[in-house]
């Protein structure tokens, strides 16, 4: 059975084609506080680049995201970081964060 | 209006210009996402109100489903939703949120 992480980024690959995926799980870091299941796997960052995002709004961006990972979020996926851009906007680094 | 906590929570939205719905309390945040959300607010000296989802199930499940919206912290801005903490990082980063708020006659008090 694919983890956790191999799902949401084979998921995020076939919504926003062609895509540049990264999916961090962030479990071990959360583990012990209210969410965080004894087998992990319920706190990820993400980091899709992909032209599918121009033109949408962050909230767009987002929305499509969790409608993509929806079977995750029912599942036991607590907490999800997502940096969602497009590849002008990754090359500039305009958005970035950190 | 099928879904009689969507009044409670349209009620709460509409109370205050500025309010989050958060896990703890402004002073106590129990959540990282959530604090950092509070931390921007303070430092942009943003009065809001924090609701917490931890001591109110129906409100903690009936927020998501009001704005189909997975996850908590969620900013609301004159009712209107904003941004979870991903959205309101980026925006602040990017001077948005300040823009965003005087726009909707919110006092800020620090620009960055």
């Amino acid at each position: 059975m694919p983890s956790r992480a191999e799902r949401l980024a084979a998921a995020l690959e076939a919504a926003f084609p062609p895509a540049e995926v990264r999916v961090a799980d962030d479990s071990a870091r959360h583990a012990g506080h209210a969410g965080a299941a004894p087998g992990g796997e319920t706190h990820f960052s993400v980091l899709v680049v992909s032209p599918a995002f121009a033109g949408m709004s962050r909230l767009a961006r987002s929305r499509a995201a969790h409608a993509a990972l929806a079977a995750e979020f029912g599942g036991g996926l607590h907490a999800l970081s997502l940096r969602l851009l497009t590849p002008e906007e990754a090359a500039a680094g305009s958005t970035a964060r950190g | 209006m099928t879904n009689p906590v969507f009044e409670r929570i349209e009620s709460e939205i509409k109370a205050q210009p500025v309010v989050l719905f958060m896990k703890g309390t402004p002073v106590f945040p129990q959540c990282g996402f959530s604090a950092r959300v509070v931390q921007i607010l303070s430092h942009l000296g943003v009065p809001f109100k924090g609701i917490n989802v931890l001591e109110d199930m129906e409100i903690r499940e009936g927020i998501k489903a009001y704005t189909n919206w997975p996850t908590i912290p969620q900013l609301y801005v004159d009712g209107e939703f904003v941004g979870g903490c991903d959205i309101i990082m980026e925006m602040f980063q990017a001077g948005e949120l300040q823009s965003l708020l005087k726009e909707k006659g919110v006092p800020v008090s620090a620009e960055a």
